[in-house]
């Protein structure tokens, strides 16, 4: 069996009016459009994989948030339907999805061994959070490659930044030997916003691209310094000014999966491609693709 | 007992674990048998309406309420998910929903109902209805919990509940979903050997349970930010629960107290209390008296407490 690889990694942020503006037939809620900047990066992103062979999509999402340990999908299909909490006038998703069981199972006996607490997650009736289903949709609306969908560990709230920082760079890791080990192409998604003060009004017409922008000039200036530093290749500098980024904008790094995404890219300190930068409802919202091939070059 | 629109406001605890497997610890099976106190408590109220409050439904856009007439669902806990699945049909109270909606936004907040199936009613709502109202024989709302809101924001959501339950002219049970203490154990635990996660976290809610036990909800109300700096996992900018207690109760401590249990579930201080409005307490202190909006003479009352062979002074109290 030849060395599995990761062919690609991104930021693949998951608001759901990304969805909502598309139209797409698995949501009930229909809108007029909005939010094109960043819709049209996501197509750029789809663009730039359309060269890449992959089997498998693994996504580390905020929302699905847990405080005893890290959890991994353990049944091969779920369909539902996914309504999202806070915006359910705009998100009510019909899903019908694959699980690859033997590579998360992998991740998570990986993450085990590297001392990390984990747990497979087998009941039947689990409903996959907005989050994961949001990012997969905009990145393969096609749905036609199976996932591993991997909660988020909030030790965050109960120790520090820095605390969830190791945790995240250890399961980078062991994700990374896993998909070596199995032989497979993967694609890894870090599924998160960066700066995240929200608006807490939605206008009368949630897509009235009049009213959208960034909630505040500070959250515009941090989320630039770390897309500048992705740019510039400079991942561990970033990591290194993560909890102060995450502190000082309320970011959704917070959940640690773009400090899992460096860490199974091995920190890249090649360009990272920037496909859009855009807000919604005030967050900060980038969408970045890492190519390991540019590390060969 | 007083006689107040709200018959009753009882605390619980939102963890899936006295629903799912009491049997499992012995603590767990005293905290379900107090929801079943509680459930008969409210039974022998006339209360027409349930108010739900549940911290563990965190909303962005204002205040959100529940308003889909039956939801209905087989539901899975995101973190314990391997306790089973709980099958759920609910009946909500759209009408008195949107009256909510309508208070809060003459007080000046952003507010919405929610009515969509498959809505994600989130677990300790889920326990408190199943175990609290099993057979839906009285109607009830879900109230989220904005993440940003501070103590303004509350008290007013809660005096445009209140507004609610006086406009519609029912009688209402006021049920608030919250752990008094919320630090998890982050690892796996034996069942049998739950604990409260700190002693620190321990005693500060047995110090809320004293003042609860005496019906002192005012006094808990303005101890919030205290108890949220010791005893909180600071998830979210405050700990509200008493605050919209207090706020649709009447910011005072008139209640008659009874602590049903209170128990470690998984590591969190798990307190199940009711509160019924009384025509007296033993009080001395701030906050003992009703909030008079008129002054109507003398109300006598710390002279009260040095003569108590006065007795009740209901003619002369400010009403
Ligand atoms: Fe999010």
């Amino acid at each position: 069996m030849s060395k599995g690889e990761i062919v690609m990694g991104a930021l693949a942020p998951h608001p759901p009016h990304l969805v909502y503006a598309d139209n797409p037939p698995q949501n009930e809620a229909t809108s007029e459009g909005g939010w094109e900047e960043l819709r049209w990066g996501y197509e750029r992103l789809r663009e730039s994989l359309s060269d890449k062979d992959y089997d498998v999509i693994i996504v580390h999402t905020p929302h699905w948030a847990t405080f005893i340990g890290t959890h991994f999908l353990g049944i091969d299909s779920f369909k539902s339907l996914s309504v999202d909490p806070i915006f359910p006038n705009l998100f009510r998703y019909n899903y019908d999805l694959k699980v690859d069981v033997e590579l998360s199972k992998a991740i998570h006996d990986n993450a085990a061994d590297s001392g990390l607490l984990v747990k497979m997650m087998e009941n039947p009736d689990f409903r996959i959070d907005y989050g994961t289903i949001t990012s997969c949709h905009l990145v393969n609306p096609e749905w036609n490659k199976p996932i591993v969908c991997i909660s988020s560990n909030r030790s965050k709230f109960y120790f520090n930044s820095e605390v969830m920082q190791a945790n995240m760079i250890k399961l980078g890791e062991a994700t990374r030997k896993a998909v070596e080990a199995s032989g497979k192409k993967a694609l890894l998604l870090s599924s998160n916003s960066l700066s995240h003060r929200h608006f807490t009004v939605e206008p009368e017409v949630p897509e009235d691209m009049s009213k959208e922008h960034v909630t505040n000039h500070n959250q515009y200036l941090w989320d630039m310094k770390m897309i500048n530093l992705m740019r510039d290749g400079k991942t561990k500098e970033m990591i290194d000014l993560m909890p102060d980024f995450t502190e000082q904008t309320v970011a959704e790094t917070e959940a640690g999966s773009l400090t899992w995404l460096m860490s199974a890219l091995n920190f890249p300190n090649y360009k990272a491609t920037v496909h859009a930068y855009g807000t919604v409802i005030g967050t900060g919202n980038a969408i970045v693709g890492w190519d390991p091939r540019k590390a060969k070059i | 007992m007083r006689d107040d629109n709200v018959r009753k406001g009882i605390l619980v605890p939102g963890l899936p674990h006295p629903l799912l497997c009491p049997e499992k610890n012995e603590g767990w099976q005293r905290v379900r048998d107090a929801y079943e106190k509680a459930r008969i408590e409210i039974e022998e109220t006339d209360a027409e309406i349930l108010v739900i409050y549940s911290t563990f439904w965190p909303s962005i856009l204002g205040h959100q309420v529940q308003a889909y007439p039956e939801p209905e669902w087989t539901f899975v806990d995101e973190e314990f998910h391997d306790l089973g699945s709980i099958d759920y049909k609910f009946k909500m109270d759209p009408e008195f929903a949107e009256l909510i909606v309508d208070k809060s936004k003459e007080r000046g907040l952003h507010s919405r109902t929610v009515s969509y199936y498959g809505f994600p009613i989130d677990t300790g709502s889920i326990v408190a209805l199943k175990l609290l109202n099993p057979d839906n024989r009285i109607p009830a709302v879900i109230v989220s919990s904005n993440m940003y809101a501070n103590r303004a924001e509350s008290i007013v959501l809660g005096k445009s509940i209140r507004d609610a339950i006086d406009e519609s002219g029912k009688k209402a049970a006021v049920v608030v979903i919250s752990a008094l203490s919320n630090r998890l154990h982050t690892v796996e635990i034996d069942p049998k050997d739950d604990k409260i996660h700190s002693l620190k976290d321990h005693e500060w809610n047995l110090k809320f349970l004293e003042y609860l036990e005496k019906g002192r909800l005012e006094d808990v109300s303005q101890l919030s930010r205290q108890f949220h700096n010791e005893a909180r996992v600071p998830k979210v900018v405050s700990f509200k629960p008493f605050w919209i207690m207090a706020s649709i109760m009447g910011q005072n401590n008139l209640y008659d107290g009874n602590v049903l249990a209170y128990e470690p579930v998984w590591g969190t201080g798990s307190a199940v209390v009711t509160l019924t409005p009384a025509e007296d307490t033993a009080g001395d202190l701030e906050y003992d008296e009703d909030d008079p909006e008129f002054f109507k003479g003398d109300r006598e009352v710390l002279d009260f407490y040095e003569q108590p062979s006065m007795g009740s002074l209901e003619e002369r109290d400010g009403h």
